[in-house]
């Protein structure tokens, strides 16, 4: 299975994903447990900060400077890195990040490389670049080595596996686990503290191995040219520690102007992500340290579709994304369909803006429908994107990109014609009266055919009444 | 205070009785409502499917038709949300110098109904007796659209001899969302599966909500399931009185 892009290429639209998605009762169940369970705690721990909803603000108003200026600060942040010991390497889009990434390896002359957890890496399709030039990237964030073992996809942001229950988890280890390396041990069960022993052992033959390693950034500050990692397994630091070279790849929205700004992040990430107070983990450096962590530290800035993001109004603030899943964790529609069904790296509610906007709308058309509009993702966005509004605004991007001739298209034409005249909508009232009262039967109409079949498999629809509410006030009101 | 009633081009065509009863109530409050005739729609299909040209000639007749009044009252969450939200922008984006200056100054003017009865007004007893079991859902709009909060409970509880029901994952999506139904029609079942079992486990007789379109789709659900719970809109509860029961 291979994945190239934000897109996973060949991916069924949304609706037809989610009906698959929704047969699937063990998936359902596994969602509904695992993002009940984690919206409950992140309730309780935002609401232990009485400044819950400044904070919000407060990064809100700095990813918004941050975009503003952005070039000033990657341009800063470009001379601490390289002031610090680090080498920066900027990269337009997925094929020029891969073989930057690609030919630093190659330098090392080594064929293999650990990872820790990174979506841009995911993005730009990184382990099957490397792949094609012989070398291995091994997962090291446990979710991701599950994602791995299966040869499957993420479908989470911060829980790349909330797909599986630990029975399958234990299947996969026992079966896969030795192909990669140290294999699971043959009694291995469902226990979760047994699956992690069994993952520690595999991937600590890894860590004292690995000579060169890949990350991704949380977060890097202008100012010192800090990067910034957090995680709650501690491979991460390993990773980060252990390895000669460590190779960084980041979007270049992750930059942020000053090392104090972190202030704000840290306590909103780990508590609108896992629901925590602080993460196990939180590593940073500043280029390299002689005698101490790797000798050698390139950073990777990607863009692969951010500027043209950062030239759109409305769709820009999406950048702000600090990628915590709290978005994931309220959505109706996320928690029925799990993350596959949006075909793309970034699933939920962020991934139906962010895609469309890093691929151009024509290649994930259904992604801006994937939605109701509720608002919970707005309300439990810890950086504010108003993501009902950029859906809405992608929405016309889409339906301006198909030139409204669609048979929608001619439909919201007639349609608008007819509510802009309170002669023809009355007329319109009296013929849906009319058909709507001969399909019925007991005053309900039942299941039709045609494009209106998905809403009447499972709902009956009142037949419109005979009379409308402007008839009854002319008859009522009007007379008297 | 000239208050117009804009019943929308929803309820206008499939709930009368919604208009009626919103009519009812503020008539019983000592108020005369007029319903002027050159009103349709407020753009909100065509707005959240992505035809956004189209909404604006929608938004300049509701400018048109509501100038001069001083309150503008709708029986719908999430038109009054099209309208206090979308139409400034849909002005902004499309409008001509005067329509953004109309717009503007018509926005604040325009009601949901029982922010209407609750903020304007200033009431929570209506006068209203409804006798039964009752749950109510706030719908995406009127809770985080509009920020409703418990305005209409506020209402509710003041009903004589009603049982107002909490109703289990109230804050969930429905699954309706206008098109959403349509395009995405399996995932807006699944959604609705689970919103009619937590209706069906409060044991009411009625569910009530600030919007039509989203009790169509749940009434809908409960109906082809064979359920006797009935769907109202709670102006239709607020009409009610011991001698005239909806």
């Amino acid at each position: 299975m291979s994945s190239r892009g934000v897109v996973w290429l060949g991916s069924p639209s949304f609706p037809d994903a989610a009906r698959v998605a929704l047969k699937d009762d063990q998936l359902r169940a596994n969602l509904k447990r695992a993002t009940g369970t984690i919206r409950d705690k992140r309730l309780t721990v935002a609401a232990e900060l009485d400044d819950w909803e400044e904070l919000r603000t407060a990064a809100e108003a700095i990813k918004n400077r941050t975009a503003r200026h952005l070039d000033h600060y990657l341009v800063q942040l470009e001379e601490s890195v390289t002031a610090a010991g680090g080498t920066v390497h900027w990269a337009s889009d997925a094929a020029e990040a891969n073989r930057i990434v690609t030919e630093l390896v190659q330098a090392t002359g080594e064929r293999e490389v650990v990872k820790v957890k990174s979506m841009a890496t995911q993005e730009i399709g990184l382990n099957e670049a490397l792949a094609e030039a012989g070398i291995t990237a091994y997962e090291t964030d446990l979710a991701e080595l599950i994602v791995q073992l299966g040869d499957d996809r993420p479908s989470h942001i911060l829980v790349p596996a909330i797909h599986k229950n630990r029975t399958e988890i234990r299947d996969l280890f026992r079966a896969e686990m030795g192909h990669w390396g140290q294999p699971a041990p043959e009694d291995l069960t469902d226990e979760p503290r047994e699956l992690a022993e069994a993952a520690r052992r595999h991937l600590r033959q890894k860590f004292l191995t690995a000579k060169v390693a890949v990350s991704g950034a949380n977060f890097a500050c202008a100012d010192t040219g800090t990067v910034l990692v957090v995680e709650s397994e501690g491979n991460g630091r390993m990773c980060l520690t252990l390895p000669e070279t460590l190779i960084t790849v980041m979007g270049i929205e992750k930059v942020l102007p000053t090392w104090s700004d972190l202030e704000v992040f840290l306590q909103l990430l780990p508590r609108s992500s896992t629901g925590e107070r602080m993460n196990p983990y939180t590593s940073t450096w500043s280029g390299t340290t002689e005698g101490d962590g790797p000798s050698e530290f390139h950073l990777v800035l990607l863009d692969n579709g951010r500027t043209d993001t950062l030239a759109d109004p409305v769709g820009r603030q999406t950048l702000g994304c600090i990628r915590c899943s709290a978005c994931l964790n309220v959505c109706p529609v996320f928690e029925r369909t799990g993350g596959h069904a949006y075909g793309s790296v970034y699933p939920g509610p962020i991934g139906a803006v962010l895609t469309p906007q890093l691929v151009g709308v024509e290649q994930a058309a259904s992604l801006p429908f994937a939605s109701t509009l509720c608002g919970a993702c707005y309300d439990a966005c810890p950086v504010k994107i108003n993501i009902p509004e950029v859906l809405a605004h992608l929405r016309a991007k889409v339906v301006e990109a198909k030139d409204g001739h669609t048979v929608e298209g001619l439909a919201m034409k007639a349609a608008g014609k007819v509510l802009d005249s309170p002669r023809l909508l009355g007329a319109a009232q009296k013929a849906a009266a009319l058909g709507g009262r001969a399909l019925a039967r007991n005053g309900k109409i039942g299941r039709l055919p045609g494009p209106l079949h998905g809403w009447t498999d499972t709902r009956d629809t009142p037949a419109p009444p005979a009379e409308s509410f402007r008839t009854w006030w002319r008859k009522n009101r009007e007379s008297e | 205070m000239r208050i117009a009633l804009f019943i929308t081009c929803f309820n206008d065509t499939m709930f009368p009785g919604t208009g009626r009863a919103v009519v009812t109530v503020l008539e019983r409050l000592g108020h005369t409502v007029d319903f002027p005739q050159e009103q349709t729609c407020c753009g909100q299909m065509h707005f959240n499917t992505g035809y956004r040209p189209d909404a604006v000639p929608l938004v300049a007749r509701f400018a048109r038709t509501f100038a001069d009044y001083d309150a503008i009252v709708t029986p719908s969450a999430s038109c009054a949300g099209m309208v206090k939200e979308n139409h400034p922008l849909l002005a902004e984006e499309y409008g001509h110098e005067q329509l953004r200056r109309d717009v503007a100054g018509l926005v604040p003017r325009v009601h949901e109904f029982t922010e209407f009865l609750t903020d304007v007004l200033k009431v929570t007893d209506v006068g209203a007796h409804f006798p039964h079991r009752v749950s109510y859902h706030p719908t995406c709009h009127s809770l985080r659209g509009l920020r409703l909060g418990d305005r209409p409970q506020q209402l509710l509880r003041a009903v004589r001899g009603i049982d107002l029901v909490d109703l289990p994952a109230a804050d969930s999506c429905c699954g309706f969302g206008g098109t959403f139904a349509v395009k995405n029609a399996d995932t807006s079942s699944a959604m609705l599966a689970d919103k009619t079992a937590g209706v069906l486990a409060t044991g009411a007789e009625v569910l009530c909500a600030a919007d039509n379109s989203c009790l169509m789709h749940i009434g809908g659900g409960l109906s082809r399931q064979g359920s006797a719970v009935r769907t109202m809109h709670l102006a239709e509860i607020l009409a009610s009185t011991e001698g005239d029961q909806l």
